[in-house]
């Protein structure tokens, strides 16, 4: 077991640094490969108004100028080691981990990040919860009373949410439940959990829904179909014939067989989630890590932009992780080793 | 749980779907966009246009929080490193710059007051050198007295461009620096008197490298607020700027929010412009823009900082409900959108094929592109709009839905009777330039030009494409999509960076197509000319010479569609910056 967590955190450590290798080849490397000088790449961070002469020493200042290899060396030392940046009238320390620092916003990015990821794990931990219950619960329900007219009714609902679009679903019932009925807060205010609880979920609460509502929609499709196949299983049967309850039946041994698809598709959203639930956060205006990329990328800021897709890259990974290990928790039949 | 939820999500989708296309469906031109100003003796009251050239709900009363909101972000709040509109229209409630321009509606708004000085400024040696006496008693929000010396600081710092990379250059450009001085951070010691002077603490002198009539614009930038040289931290002033106006900041979270509370030691005596009425601002950034509609039209917030209008969503709905259109004013922007005609690149480089273009491009559809008449603007006729001094209406094209025969002639002129291709660049992120270059596409095939459409992203499309010869001569790129708002509402303000073709450089040019010594000479005589109606006649010839030259197509002259946020006061649109004026606007208790 332990020989297998270290052997998938190399694999892990290995596939971050794949990513972040491509990650900087599409911004460095490709744009050159397209005829793009390292003035070019300056000429983002300047005004409307900047010299030639501004732009090429900017272009030097910020190091386009050096060979690729070494603007990579340069980022990944500052992982690790930090790094320091010329503003003009003072030097600006980047501490380890250092993962760039936005010529636009003249901000390290790894602070920014850290500010704004309570956010989106607050959404991201609040949606996942309640499209967890909401999916496997119709999910479970549809498949044992198959046909009737609470499984028709909650798949259609489940297909509406696949469809519908968050920012469509979020504006909506900002307009009905905030503005209209009054009874959920507007949005663009996060309060932290631990200043205010009530008032963390009170404003949370529209936003946990919406975004669940799109996910448990999935998993009570994916959960029924699941529940139908192991419920027709032959273990069921003996379970069934051993006398168990059946409230016993269907969670201990039938949910249960069902589960293994759903952790595996559970790890991999919430592992994106948690690298930002974009539309979301621009949605319900919340200061989380999506939003951050979705400025970054408006603005061309690619220090930013390479923060967050390491974020991102590192909760995928190990969010699968973690799902590889809950495998042998679900299902017995599963032996690390 | 899930189901009743998504049952109510569902059923209120539907509902407000139905009531936007209801709503969508009367279209702009309905009576109610007829009802006027509604002007009572005090200052309008609800209605359409209630905040243009008057002043609606008018109010001393102070107190309250005035709440704003916008989509993205700006800038900078450092008053030497920002070029927005609506920054210099916001910075005025924490800066005080030499001179400003009048808090009042309308055209009255676009007149030059003095601020920071006693008077405008004294010019003397023909408009080389402009003097300004400072009022005494202004105060730093810490309590340290304002002086001659945190002008010129200010002023100084704002032109190391390698610092502020946002703000404009007229500084750089027309001051007489000496050569030694490279910025305040980088050459603290060379002598900058000979640029300029403070021979007391209330006299401020700027020494010009030629003469300029219109200096007191320069002397409304925002980089004459003063900066206290002990205080400066070059580029992270912007997370505390010491403020000299009546409010100061609270709060600073970049990217987030900024509030703002009063500043104890403004003394509205020493201030004449501002009633500063609200006890406080709370602007939040990055609010989806859909949504900060919905906010402003439910009463949760008072303004849309972008001042750029509603959202294509929203449109409909406040434009034909009589209740909501009583709330929004429609006002014409300095602002004009066009495509910009590249001679560099055959048969272009023939007028009469540039000619051809303009002939042939159905201008009505142009004009809904852009949005049509309220959200979009009024057809263009010339590259200067009608809110720039000296302006005329100018008649050399027509306006309808093209004219195919003349457009026919001006080929044959340049050769090219059966037409011709190129390639058109547009910026793919912004719908409204897509709509502009399939529209040009489709009205152009008709006279036998053929368009290939090519988009670019905005953050790249001056830096890395349309603004870059090299990359337009290698792609043919014949017409780019392109747009422009005045730094200040005069001929130099609009023209100057558009215009002059000695502002264009390797990458990173605005200035697409007006290459004319013509041109450039016109600009050079209304550099020097210090009398203002004969500046004005200048500019208006240069817009004449741009439009006989067919290097631009015009679209619209930009109009915006605003909403009044409920329980404002003191709302009006300033001629300055074509949205509300936020210096004189408050909010009911």
């Amino acid at each position: 077991m332990v020989a297998y967590i270290i052997r998938r955190l190399i694999g892990a450590a290995v596939m971050l640094a794949v990513v972040s290798m491509v990650t900087f080849s599409i911004f460095f490397v490709v744009p050159r490969a397209a005829g793009a000088t390292a003035e070019d790449f300056a000429a983002r961070y300047v005004g409307k108004t900047a010299t030639d002469e501004t732009i090429s020493k900017l272009a030097d200042s910020l190091g386009f100028n050096d060979p690729v290899v070494v603007q990579y060396g340069r980022w990944v030392k500052g992982i690790f080691a930090g790094s320091e940046y010329n503003t003009g009238a003072s030097v600006e320390s980047c501490p380890a981990p250092c993962f760039g620092y936005s010529f636009i916003t003249h901000q390290p990015v790894w602070p920014d990040l850290m500010d704004r990821l309570p956010v989106t794990l607050s959404l991201a931990l609040g949606a996942a919860v309640v499209w967890l219950l909401a999916g496997i619960g119709t999910g479970v329900l549809s498949a044992l009373r198959r046909g009737s007219i609470f499984d028709r009714a909650a798949m259609t609902v489940a297909l509406a949410g696949v469809s519908l679009p968050i920012f469509f679903t979020g504006i909506v019932s900002l307009v009905v439940f905030s503005y209209g009925l009054g009874i959920t807060a507007p949005g663009g205010v996060y309060v932290p959990l631990f200043e205010n609880p009530v008032q963390w979920a009170y404003h949370l609460l529209l936003p946990w829904i919406t975004l669940a509502f799109l996910y448990a929609a999935s998993y009570a499709r994916l959960t029924r179909a699941g529940m139908l196949e192991t419920m027709g299983e032959d273990y069921i049967r003996t379970a069934r014939a051993k006398g168990l309850p059946e409230r016993m039946v269907v969670v201990k041994h039938g949910l249960r067989g069902a589960l293994t698809p759903i952790v595996t598709i559970f790890g991999l959203d919430f592992g994106l989630l948690l690298g930002g639930a974009v539309l979301t956060e621009k949605t319900f205006t919340l200061n989380g890590v999506g939003k951050y990329a979705i400025n970054a990328i408006v603005k061309n800021d690619l220090p930013q932009i390479m923060g967050v897709t390491m974020l991102a890259a590192f909760f995928v990974v190990f969010a699968n992780l973690v799902v590889d290990l809950l495998y042998a928790v679900v299902d017995p039949r599963v032996r690390l080793g | 749980m899930m189901k009743r939820s998504g049952a109510a999500l569902l059923a209120a989708g539907v509902a407000l779907t139905l009531g936007l296309t209801a709503c969508g469906g009367g279209g702009g031109g309905n009576e109610a966009a007829k009802d006027n100003g509604g002007s009572s003796a005090g200052g309008a009251q609800d209605a359409f246009n209630a905040g243009i050239d008057k002043v609606y709900n008018p109010s001393d009363k102070k107190g309250g929080t005035l709440k704003m909101a916008i989509s993205e972000d700006w800038d900078s709040v450092d008053p030497g490193d920002t070029y927005y509109a609506l920054s210099w229209n916001l910075i005025r409630i924490y800066g005080r710059s030499l001179v400003m321009y009048n808090p009042a509606p309308g055209a009255e708004g676009r007149k030059l007051v003095p601020d920071l000085a006693e008077s405008l400024g004294t010019p003397s040696d023909g408009g080389k050198t402009w003097t300004y006496k400072l009022r005494t008693g202004v105060k730093f929000e810490d309590g340290t007295p304002i002086t001659s010396k945190d002008v010129k600081y200010a002023v100084l710092r704002s032109m190391d461009k390698s610092t502020f990379v946002n703000g404009p250059t007229y500084f750089n450009d027309w001051l007489d620096l000496p050569k030694d001085f490279k910025s305040v951070y980088k050459t603290p010691d060379v002598n900058t008197d000979q640029a300029i002077e403070t021979p007391d603490d209330q006299t401020i002198v700027f020494h010009l490298n030629r003469a300029f009539g219109g200096f007191d614009n320069f002397a409304a930038l925002p980089g004459t607020i003063p900066v206290p040289k002990d205080k400066d931290t070059g580029i992270k002033y912007r997370d505390h700027v010491i403020a000299s106006g009546p409010y100061m900041f609270d709060k600073v979270e970049p990217g987030k929010q900024y509030t703002l509370v009063r500043n104890p030691n403004w003394d509205p005596a020493t201030d004449p412009n501002r009633k500063a009425l609200p006890d406080g601002y709370e602007i939040s950034l990055g609010v989806n823009a859909d949504d900060l509609d919905n906010r402003i039209i439910s009463g949760d917030l008072h303004v849309d900082l972008a001042g750029s209008g509603v959202q294509p969503a929203a449109l409909g709905r406040v434009l034909s409900d009589p209740a909501m259109k009583a709330r929004v004013d429609n006002p014409t922007s300095a602002r004009t959108w066009y495509t910009s005609i590249i001679g560099d690149v055959p048969p272009l480089d023939n007028v009469e094929c540039r000619k051809a273009v303009i002939y042939g491009a159905d201008r009505v559809s142009l004009q809904n592109a852009y949005g049509g008449e309220f959200a979009g603007g009024d057809i263009a006729t010339s590259l200067m709009p009608p809110s720039i001094g000296g302006w005329k209406k100018l008649d050399l094209y027509p306006t309808g839905t093209g004219d195919a025969a003349k457009a026919k002639e001006a080929l044959t002129a340049c050769g090219k009777p059966d037409g011709f291709e190129t390639t058109m660049a547009y910026r793919s992120d912004r719908p409204k330039e897509k709509a502009t270059a399939e529209a040009l596409q489709q009205s152009l095939a008709k006279v036998g030009i053929k368009l290939t459409l090519k988009g670019y992203p905005t953050s790249d499309y001056y830096s890395l494409y349309a603004g870059k010869p090299d990359f337009v001569k290698k792609n043919s790129i014949g017409l780019a999509t392109n747009g422009w708002g005045a730094d200040w509402n005069d001929g130099f303000g609009f023209m100057s960076q558009i215009t002059d073709s000695r502002t264009i450089r390797a990458a990173g040019n605005y200035n697409l197509s007006v290459k004319s010594p013509e041109i450039d000479a016109l600009i050079d005589q209304a550099y020097v000319e210090t009398d203002t109606a004969k500046r004005d006649e200048l500019w208006a010839q240069v817009d004449q010479k741009v439009m006989e030259n067919a290097f631009v197509l015009p679209s619209v002259y930009s109009k915006s569609v605003l909403v009044r946020g409920k329980g404002v006061t003191n709302a009006f649109v300033t001629g300055a910056f074509d949205m509300y004026d936020y210096l004189a606007m408050g909010v009911q208790q």
